[in-house]
């Protein structure tokens, strides 16, 4: 079946708008459910986390200089540097693995 | 007069934002352009959409021609917790503010849009929304308009190196508060296993990227949430 990008962004867009605007019209308090709470707070971190890994190590030319940009940016993030210098450097690490890869 | 003070008020919340957008929306743009999409259509998608996972998951799934039904779950999962900051923002509404105002400000709620809204005293004010909103939202769709262009001039390595940093932008979202709570940190590395098994050992080969990502996702925090329940005083951010 072909696919056509544009149907795409539609089908994207309609759902997050959805997600985002439902509450506001629908519910006017507070959802007390707890494991409703708690499945929605731990959603983000779970599905960046799935998408992070492995997918960073598949995503450079060298797995070795994907694996060492996870790493590093684990190192900085837990050192609590900003997510702009985390996204800065995981890129450099890459060039920089894989320049000293093509060297040996 | 207030209401232009307002507005004022928003378009400084809203600035340093739109520069953490501009700048972290360049990766995602490399990503979209590396699947196919347009600059134009990279700029669509990001005014559509405002978000940084929800996104991605949907571009990467185009990548792979997945259904469009499956785009649409992955979506709505990536997204989720869209729905409860919404409900916590519908807190923040005066009964007095005409109802349209909801329909607009529901479309700006991000991580960071919805922390400006939250951490104003009392009822929300639509003009300062708006200023935050007009602000900083540009600056993520222009931001992945110029990553596709930029993907498409730069040499393969710096791409190669360039898509890395959404994936660190991920991770420095992920691991700060994983430093601070074992539960969190408990849950990344098990989301790292686990993702990684269901993408390297061949009996998984079968089920589609979409759909790993989305069962991973469920029955990881359904575990967690059934599990280590947050206690209720912690707010949904």
């Amino acid at each position: 079946m072909e696919h056509n990008i544009w149907i795409y962004i539609l089908v994207m867009a309609a759902v997050t708008y959805l997600i985002r605007v439902t509450p506001l019209i629908l519910i006017r308090s507070e959802i007390k459910n707890q494991t409703v709470r708690s499945f929605l707070y731990y959603v983000p971190y779970v599905t960046l986390a799935v998408m992070t890994v492995p997918a960073i190590i598949d995503a450079t030319n060298s797995p070795i200089a994907g694996g060492a940009a996870l790493v590093v940016g684990i190192i900085l993030a837990a050192f609590g540097k900003s997510m702009f210098t985390v996204a800065v450097v995981c890129p450099v690490v890459v060039i920089l693995i894989e320049f000293i890869l093509t060297k040996l | 007069m207030k209401i232009k003070a307002l507005i004022k008020e928003g378009i400084r919340d809203g600035f340093p934002i739109f520069l953490a957008y501009f700048a972290v929306s360049f990766a995602l743009g490399i990503a979209a352009g590396k699947v196919g999409f347009s600059a134009l259509q990279a700029f669509v998608v990001s005014l559509t959409n405002n978000a940084s996972a929800g996104e991605y998951a949907g571009i990467s799934l185009v990548g792979v021609s997945a259904g469009y039904l499956e785009v649409a779950l992955m979506v709505f999962i990536a997204n989720a917790r869209y729905f409860l900051m919404s409900c916590t923002l519908s807190q923040k509404f005066s009964p007095e503010t005409p109802f349209f105002h909801r329909l607009i400000i529901g479309y700006a709620i991000t991580d960071e849009i919805f922390a400006a809204n939250i951490g104003r005293k009392g009822y929300i004010e639509p003009a300062y929304s708006y200023g935050v909103m007009g602000m900083a939202m540009p600056g993520w769709a222009f931001g992945t308009a110029l990553g596709v262009i930029a993907g498409d001039v730069l040499p393969s390595f710096a791409v190669s190196a360039l898509s890395v940093a959404l994936f660190g932008m991920f991770i420095a979202i992920i691991i700060p508060p994983a430093m601070k709570n074992k539960v969190i940190a408990a849950l990344v590395l098990v989301s790292f296993a686990l993702s990684t098994a269901a993408n390297k050992l061949p009996l998984f080969d079968g089920i589609s990227q979409g759909i790993k990502t989305i069962l991973l996702t469920v029955v990881i925090s359904l575990a967690a949430a059934l599990v280590r329940p947050i206690p209720s005083d912690v707010d949904c951010e």
